[in-house]
């Protein structure tokens, strides 16, 4: 009995309470989506994406747990292993769908451009903290190298999705290290000006395909499809929805990928704007609370680490809503612990679990 | 560089960048909620629409083709209901290996595959295509219990098209068959594009072809919710289709069969019209086909033996082959000659055995010729002089007139397509027809040859029976029809094709009935008598005997077939009973030798089932070729006179 209780104890111990509840909406909500989504099919999928949550549930308070000053220990060699990973996917990866994204350890598939979500926050949090006391400008330009790095082998496989949000978990650490804004304007400035010429370097169908990612009417049938369906569906959600399981673009299948990328355009048909709005709120109180974590963060490190995963969440939740409602292109990101998958979600919480991490420990590294 | 230095010590300087952070999240995110609110608020409407269009589609239903069916009620084309399997290419898992396991369970052969693979190139990628036609109902079974594992395929229960009585009557029912481009301009261009919407095929030749709208049908829908795939989940409202009009015809099948049978496998063709009316009562054209192959989507093989078949069984001779009528000619000659006052019955001529033109000289068949020869003579024992001299004397542009009222040299306009409009030779005609000067001019001798039915005439057995059905209405002149009612299976309504005559020509009965008493008297004492020995009514005939000079050019000397394909073509035009005639045929066999020969004994067979309903017992025979004075027409010879 005082043993249950202490094990008890020992989880609450390291849980973020308000963080838990948000992230237990929002995966009730995934859920509830999941089972219309899926329920022509049989009920297969949501058994899995509950063992899913069960497993990043664990993953998440085993991490919880872990000192700040531990997961630090892990910065350098996950990030070697991510890179090596990377090289051996360019090398003997296996291709699936055109690119060549997984590699093959014997037993087990893996995706290294999954661990790098993780590994590049935390390589380069690491690298900031240790020369926190003298940060020069070059070690914002050997930021930057560690970033780009790993950045182009995953834009070689091609993923443009993950490249773009590891992209941008490494720029938050450096935004949050103190990049100052000239040489951020400076550099958007060059970026934006070198625009015209890469244009015109372009092949026409490359062009083409910008264009259709741009403006995916132009394409109706093709890229263009996809968009068209899940901004119907959003449309005819109206204000209130439609109602649980009675989303006709759902249940009628012209929803793509409804279970994954697209489990927005499902929920948005079904609930409306109400439930956007809840589910906007939902995604601002997790991002709200995590930069509250960052702020009360004793150490670079952990500041760092806390403002720029919690940024990640943003970035996902924002990227695949503003794709499904058709105002950013469509690049392949799920809605952060809505979508089914299991790899998305395990890295996500192991995201929560540091947070939860940074925030339960931050009186011991004080004392 | 200085703004590097001590930018971490301040604390301030995170939290404002994070106070930044929050700040860049909250407009992102009012930044989206605006994109819902104008999506699901402001354009709620629009999207609604689209996504109720999207779930509701209307899918046509097809109508049932009409029947058609003989005089008697003897079904010549009718519907029959069958499961077929059918895939949806798109929906499935592997085109290849779906058809692989569907041959596991239903017999699937190589030529279904190949047609499959026909029309998967020429449908659209929705549609469903049918691998196997007429499933058994134990393989409809089977597959029903193993479908979970064949996403994409289908039984459907479709209509096809029937000829219960294969060939008989083809090239008049014609046959439908899958609709292609140029059909699809047709239906296009008569506005019925959406009744056409589910329509797989079309009528092609024949009755099919000419009544397609009448046997159509107007196309019923279906609101059904469907899947993205297209899928119908389930009916929400239907209209039905309306069927398609049945056709009663002027054909009577078992005279078309006796007709047909008398044909045995020679070729050449026959046309029965009922003077009174112009209704059809038999059209062959032989050898025939049978239109079932059609149905589906013809094989190859099929295709190629009736495309390369040196008998053309495609080939609708009794509308389309054309040739010279030969003394089947003579009959109308001295019609027109009565009708245009150029001869008397009465007025006869020496017939010294040829006649002189010029510098040639136009020979009779018989030596020495016939002696005093006036009309009735000159039909009787078929003299060429009379008409050598008659021809002449009318001059071609009577006789072009003449025969043009009669209705040879253009469409009888009878209701199945694809009719030729012959050649009456004229001076006109000539010069339309030929580019060269020299050519273009008409020679007073080349009249002589058109008086006898030689020369340029070319018509048609429908001409022929369609010009003597004219003359023994004494000069009204219906349509040949095929086609009696047109009956709305629905309502009931009954239309009749109304026999309208469409002209009137201006003969004399009293000149018709010099005719007609010299046709009969050919069946009594002429050339027509051995066939029609002992025949149970009267009748009047004509023979008639087309010469053959050579193969046309590009047909392939076959050593073989020459001697058989160089004989003269066997015509012979005939009425029955005389009195008040109830039947007219024209019948020529190609190659059939003497008119009396091949052609007169088919004309008996079929007099003999019309009138006493006698059944032959087989191909009408060859009757041996008669005496000595039997016409070879068109015996020219060029007198050497020097010149």
């Amino acid at each position: 009995m005082k043993l249950i209780k202490r094990i008890i104890q020992g989880i609450l111990a390291h849980l973020d309470i308000p963080l838990f509840l948000i992230v237990m909406a929002l995966m009730g909500i995934g859920l509830l989506t999941i089972y219309s989504a899926t329920s022509s099919d049989g009920f297969w999928k949501l058994d899995k994406q509950l063992i899913n949550i069960a497993a990043s549930m664990i993953v998440m308070l085993a991490v919880a747990r872990t000192p700040p000053q531990t997961l630090m220990r892990f910065a350098v060699p996950l990030y070697l292993l991510g890179v090596i990973l990377l090289l051996g996917v360019a090398l003997f990866g296996i291709v699936v769908n055109g690119s060549r994204r997984w590699i093959s350890l014997g037993f087990v598939r893996i995706q290294p451009s999954e661990i790098m979500k993780i590994a590049m926050p935390l390589m380069l949090a690491w690298y900031f903290h240790k020369h926190e006391s003298m940060l020069r400008g070059k070690h914002f330009f050997i930021a930057t190298l560690i970033l780009l790095v790993p950045i182009a082998f995953i834009l070689k496989q091609p993923d443009l999705g993950t490249s773009l949000l590891i992209g941008a978990a490494g720029f938050f650490v450096i935004f949050f290290a103190g990049l100052p804004w000239k040489v951020m304007f400076g550099l958007g400035a060059a970026f934006a000006a070198a625009m015209p010429f890469a244009w015109t370097m372009l092949h026409d169908y490359q062009r083409r395909r910008v264009l259709t990612l741009l403006d995916p009417t132009s394409d109706p049938l093709g890229a263009g499809y996809h968009i068209i369906q899940s901004t119907i569906a959003i449309g005819s959600g109206g204000g209130l929805g439609k109602g649980w399981l009675n989303g006709s673009q759902t249940h009628l299948e012209f929803i793509p990928e409804k279970h994954t990328d697209f489990i927005f355009a499902v929920f948005s048909e079904e609930w409306g704007l109400l439930g956007n709005g809840i589910l906007l709120i939902l995604f601002t109180l997790l991002i709200g609370r995590g930069l509250m974590i960052a702020a009360a963060a004793p150490t670079m490190f952990s500041r760092l680490l806390a403002s720029a995963l919690t940024l990640v969440f943003f970035i996902y939740a924002f990227v695949n809503m503003g794709m499904v409602s058709g105002i950013l292109p469509v690049v392949g990101v799920p809605l952060p612990f809505i979508s089914y998958g299991g790899t998305a979600l395990v890295t996500l919480m192991l995201g929560v679990g540091i947070l939860m991490s940074i925030h339960t420990h931050r009186m011991l590294v004080k004392k | 560089m200085s703004d590097f230095h001590h930018s971490e010590q301040d604390p301030d300087r995170f939290r404002k960048r994070i106070l930044f952070a929050g700040s860049f999240v909250l407009l992102c995110f009012c930044l989206l909620f605006g994109r819902f609110f104008y999506l699901q608020i402001v354009q709620h409407e629009y999207y609604a629409t689209r996504a109720e269009s999207n779930r509701i589609s209307l899918v046509p239903v097809m109508p049932n083709r009409g029947n058609i069916v003989d005089r008697n009620g003897v079904i010549l084309a009718r519907n029959y209901s069958a499961f077929t399997l059918e895939i949806t290419p798109s929906k499935t898992l592997g085109l290849e290996e779906t058809i692989d396991s569907l041959g596991e369970i239903v017999e699937i052969q190589l030529k279904d595959r190949r047609r499959f693979k026909r029309l998967l190139e020429e449908s659209k990628n929705f549609e469903s295509i049918p691998i196997r036609t007429r499933l058994s109902d134990q393989e409809v079974a089977r597959f029903a219990a193993q479908r979970y594992r064949f996403p994409g395929v289908e039984v459907k229960a479709r209509l096809f098209r029937q000829y219960p009585e294969n060939s008989l009557a083809a090239h008049a029912i014609g046959y439908i068959s899958r609709i292609n481009a140029k059909d699809k301009e047709l239906i296009d261009a008569g506005g019925h594009e959406a009744n056409y919407k589910g329509t797989e095929h079309i009528g092609k030749i024949g009755l099919e072809a000419h009544y397609e709208f009448e046997l159509h049908g107007t196309a019923g829908h279906e609101q059904v919710e469907v899947d993205a795939g297209g899928r119908a989940v389930r009916v929400l409202s239907q209209t039905a289709p309306i069927p398609g009009n049945n056709l009663t015809l002027t054909l009577d099948a078992k005279l078309q069969a006796v007709a047909e049978q008398a044909f045995g496998d020679r070729r050449g063709s026959l046309a029965a019209i009922d003077p009174s009316n112009g209704a059809v009562l038999a059209l062959v054209s032989s050898p025939a086909f049978d239109p079932n192959l059609f149905v589906d989507g013809i094989r190859f093989d099929d295709w190629d033996e009736l495309n390369n078949n040196p008998d053309k069984p495609m080939l609708n001779r009794a509308i389309y082959s054309t040739h010279p009528p030969g003394s089947t000619f003579k009959p109308l000659m001295a019609l027109a000659a009565l009708t245009t006052g150029k001869r008397t019955p009465g007025q006869a001529i020496a017939d010294a055995g040829y006649f002189n033109f010029g510098n040639r000289r136009f020979m009779d068949d018989k030596v020495g010729g016939h002696g005093m020869v006036d009309m009735h003579k000159s039909i009787v024992v078929s003299c060429n002089t009379y008409y050598y001299v008659l021809a002449n004397d009318m001059g071609i542009d009577n006789i072009a007139r003449f025969m043009g009222e009669l209705g040879l040299g253009r469409r009888t306009e009878i209701d199945i397509p694809g009719e030729a409009t012959g050649i009456l030779p004229s001076p006109e005609w000539k010069q339309r027809r030929f580019k060269k000067r020299e050519q273009q001019k008409w020679y007073p001798g080349e009249t002589i040859s058109i008086g006898i039915g030689q020369g340029y005439n070319a018509y048609s057995t429908l001409h022929m029976a369609h010009a003597l059905a004219n003359i023994l209405n004494y000069g009204k002149v219906y349509r040949p029809h095929l086609v009696n009612t047109i009956t709305n299976p629905t309502t009931g309504e009954v239309r009749v094709v109304e026999p309208q005559p469409v002209r009137q020509i201006d003969l004399k009965p009293e000149h018709v009935e010099v005719i007609k008493r010299g046709m009969a008297g050919v069946v009594t004492e002429g050339t027509g008598s051995r066939a029609f020995a002992g025949a149970a009514y009267e009748s009047g005939g004509k023979t008639g005997t087309a010469q053959v000079f050579s193969l046309k050019s590009g047909q392939k000397y076959v050593a073989g077939q020459v001697k058989e394909r160089l004989r003269d073509h066997s015509w012979y035009v005939a009425f029955a009973p005389v009195d008040k005639p109830k039947i007219v045929v024209a019948v020529m066999v190609e190659n059939g030798g003497f008119g009396a020969q091949s052609a007169a004994p088919i004309a008996r067979q079929v007099f003999d089932y019309h009138l006493t309903g006698r059944l032959p017992g087989g191909p009408a025979p060859e009757v041996e070729a008669p005496e000595a004075d039997e016409n070879t027409e068109l015996i020219e010879e060029a007198i050497d006179e020097a010149d």
